[in-house]
């Protein structure tokens, strides 16, 4: 129990914070929306994946990818792959000239299914897929990078590349994977309709549930001494290499994990929306979701949940009213980060949120607005007596 | 390649290497800038490449101009243009600077981020000011036309220009940097900030004049720009990463392996675009530089190791 309560869930402040996440992403959203705004909430919760692989690798280790979203995106396309070679089948592909292959790949003169696509006619392998895929190529990037010891702005720069690299491919490689418009048309899991109401609602639920289990394991590896070594990296690279760590195991291994994390992200995305693109994975999306954690707090695995649902508000909201104003909004709220708030809305709370727990504690709110008031009134009535 | 004679083949090099000289030129003068910034003073500036769309945009605007009210003048503006471009870029850059880099220095990820929100804010603002529409000013008539050296070959004039232009400011940012009194100030400043500072060198100064520096030629590039291709408010950001490519793959901190670097790119890539699709063109010369750069993290010329 102690162990529970200690390493999943952070000790008392940080179960607060957990029940109080929960109680939003579990009751009053679900109960207050309606299903189409709840499914754009589950859409933003799989992007908070993305962020909390970032909290893990960018706050905790000091090591800056703004390549998420490759692995969103390669998770999200194994997911995209097995949902369309279902919707595919000869019986209803039969109008085309090569039946039983995705459209896309008829449309591009293909007469049988490349081979990499072949194993993702079975679940097992697409779910293995989906985390050890992002795993893999992770653990490629960072075992060439790290055991050189490129780190800080080279490494993102390279991740980012890397980013660009993956959306070209997607783009010009129309026949295998679909090219710009992405994977589309997907219907059924395993022949559950993930495309009616009810499924829409259970898939919200799952991921959500998966998203705090993200949590958790994310938590527990920070409070281990892996966590602490982490952190101890991040401030002194040399001491701890000195100290005979090997660094750079650490390090790939937290980019391994962080990718894993976003790849799930990314599978969910699909399952939700319904389609894979490639504009979900290149840099855009993929700096995007750097601000999701900077302005959530890169050290804070709740607040980065708050600051992906806030942004991506913001942005739902921006863009519906005044278009022109997001990219600005957006650019503000990036420099002003920065510059001014460097944890994000967690530093803020951590800050000034034990006033408004105070309060709430001990009724003073009543008095010092009484406080308040009285002092006001008081000036008016000194100023009317001159 | 067995369908092609000699003769072809020797034409389409000459054609596609020319073709590719012309983007040599314009990674060269974008990345000249970000090699002063980003060797010289450790700052990833994201937003480079609309500091070229302001030289692009100012171009655009004096071609505009000048048309509607001095017609006579419409001969000579671009050269008017290229260092107005200079001017407005740079001023800009040493706006950013000094609201914004400065108070960032010790920490590099987050110039990062913090110039990323800049190019975002710049590139609505040509939205608002320009319009969505990709825009391009009227060239002068001598920039017209080709060179025909052989029946064969065809090398248009508004790239010689280019390449003129480009080997004109790369000389002047060399003899800036290595034969003049300030060009010895930057370096001693880069190499160590505290002596330099306990010297009687205005450090402070010598950063925001830097980053004006590079700004500026970064708006060259972008008069440049104007004569090879149009002008949009994404522009800059299609280039971006082209450009960091070349200063990583050169070594930070070398305009010989900045140079070297955007050759070797542009070239590559623009030849290899002749023989398979532009998509597979850029995919394998980014490839091979990631794989190179992951081998010899350091880049080209560089030996110092970096972190």
């Amino acid at each position: 129990m102690n162990f529970i309560q200690e390493r999943l869930l952070g000790g008392k402040n940080g179960m607060i914070g957990i029940a109080i996440l929960a109680a939003l992403i579990f009751i009053i959203l679900p109960a207050t929306l309606d299903l189409f705004r709840l499914n754009l909430v589950g859409k933003y919760l799989t992007y908070a994946f993305a962020a909390v692989s970032l909290v893990l690798l960018w706050g905790y280790g000091g090591i800056l990818s703004l390549g998420q979203g490759v692995f969103f995106g390669l998770g999200g396309y194994a997911m995209a792959m097995f949902l369309k070679l279902e919707a595919s089948d000869p019986e209803s592909t039969k109008i085309q000239s090569t039946p039983g292959i995705p459209d896309f790949m008829d449309w591009n003169q293909l007469t049988e299914l490349p081979w990499f696509w072949e194993p993702f006619s079975s679940f097992g392998f697409t779910t293995l897929a989906v985390i050890l895929v992002p795993g893999i190529f992770a653990f490629i990037i960072g075992y060439s990078m790290f055991k050189r010891r490129v780190g800080g702005v080279y490494f993102a720069i390279i991740t980012q590349i890397i980013a660009l690299i993956l959306t070209v491919l997607i783009v010009g490689q129309q026949g295998y994977t679909g090219g710009i418009n992405g994977i589309t048309d997907l219907k059924t899991l395993n022949g559950w309709d993930i495309r009616d109401d009810s499924s829409k609602y259970i898939l919200y639920f799952v991921n959500a549930i998966l998203l705090f289990g993200v949590i958790f394991l994310s938590r527990y590896v920070l409070t281990s001494k892996f966590g602490r070594l982490l952190l101890a990296m991040k401030d002194k690279e040399d001491r701890v290499r000195f100290s005979g760590y090997d660094v750079s195991n650490f390090k790939i291994f937290v980019f391994v994990l962080s990718a894993m994390i976003a790849a799930i992200g990314g599978a969910m995305f699909t399952l939700q929306v319904g389609f894979m693109s490639p504009s979900f994975v290149g840099i855009v999306p993929s700096i995007e979701m750097v601000i999701f954690a900077a302005v959530g707090g890169r050290m804070s695995l709740i607040g980065v949940v708050y600051g992906t649902l806030l942004v991506n508000f913001g942005k739902t909201m921006f863009s519906e009213t005044f278009p022109e104003f997001w990219l600005f909004l957006m650019g503000g709220l990036f420099i002003a980060v920065v510059m001014y708030f460097p944890n994000g809305l967690a530093g803020l709370w951590d800050k000034h949120g034990y006033k408004l727990t105070n309060c709430i504690k001990n009724l003073q709110c009543v008095n010092v607005a009484k406080a308040f008031i009285d002092s006001k009134r008081k000036t008016k009535v000194d100023v009317a007596n001159d | 390649m067995g369908e092609y004679t000699t003769q072809e083949l020797i034409s389409i090099f000459a054609m596609q290497g020319f073709a590719g000289i012309s983007l040599f030129s314009v990674l060269l003068l974008m990345a000249l800038g970000l090699a002063i910034i980003f060797g010289q003073m450790g700052v990833i500036n994201m937003a480079h490449g609309e500091f070229m769309a302001v030289g692009a945009y100012t171009t655009y605007l004096v071609s505009v101009l000048s048309e509607q009210y001095f017609p006579s003048f419409v001969p000579y503006y671009f050269i008017f243009a290229i260092l107005l471009s200079f001017f407005i870029a740079g001023a800009l850059g040493y706006l950013a600077e000094f609201a914004l880099i400065r108070h960032l220095y010790k920490r590099p990820l987050d110039t990062l981020l913090a110039t990323w929100g800049l190019s975002l804010i710049m590139q609505q603002a040509f939205r608002s000011i320009f319009g969505a529409r990709e825009v391009s000013p009227t060239l002068p008539e001598w920039l017209l036309g080709s060179y025909q050296p052989t029946e064969t070959i065809d090398i248009p004039l508004n790239g010689l220009f280019v390449l003129g232009l480009t080997l004109v400011v790369t000389i002047g940012v060399f003899i800036l940097m290595y034969r003049s009194s300030w060009g010895l100030r930057v370096r001693a400043t880069v190499q160590n900030r505290v002596m330099s500072g306990a010297v009687g060198i205005n450090t402070k100064k010598i950063d925001r004049l830097t980053f004006a520096l590079g700004c500026g030629i970064a708006g060259i590039a972008g008069a440049a720009f104007t004569t090879i291709a149009s002008t949009g408010p994404t522009t800059g950001s299609l280039y971006i990463v082209d450009t960091f490519m070349v200063v990583v793959f050169g070594g930070a901190g070398s305009l010989l392996g900045t140079i070297v670097s955007a050759f070797s790119i542009a070239q590559g890539q623009s030849i290899l675009e002749f023989f398979i699709s532009g998509s597979m063109a850029k995919v394998i010369t980014l490839l091979s530089i990631v794989i190179f750069l992951m081998m010899r993290p350091e880049g080209l010329f560089a030996s110092k190791v970096r972190k």
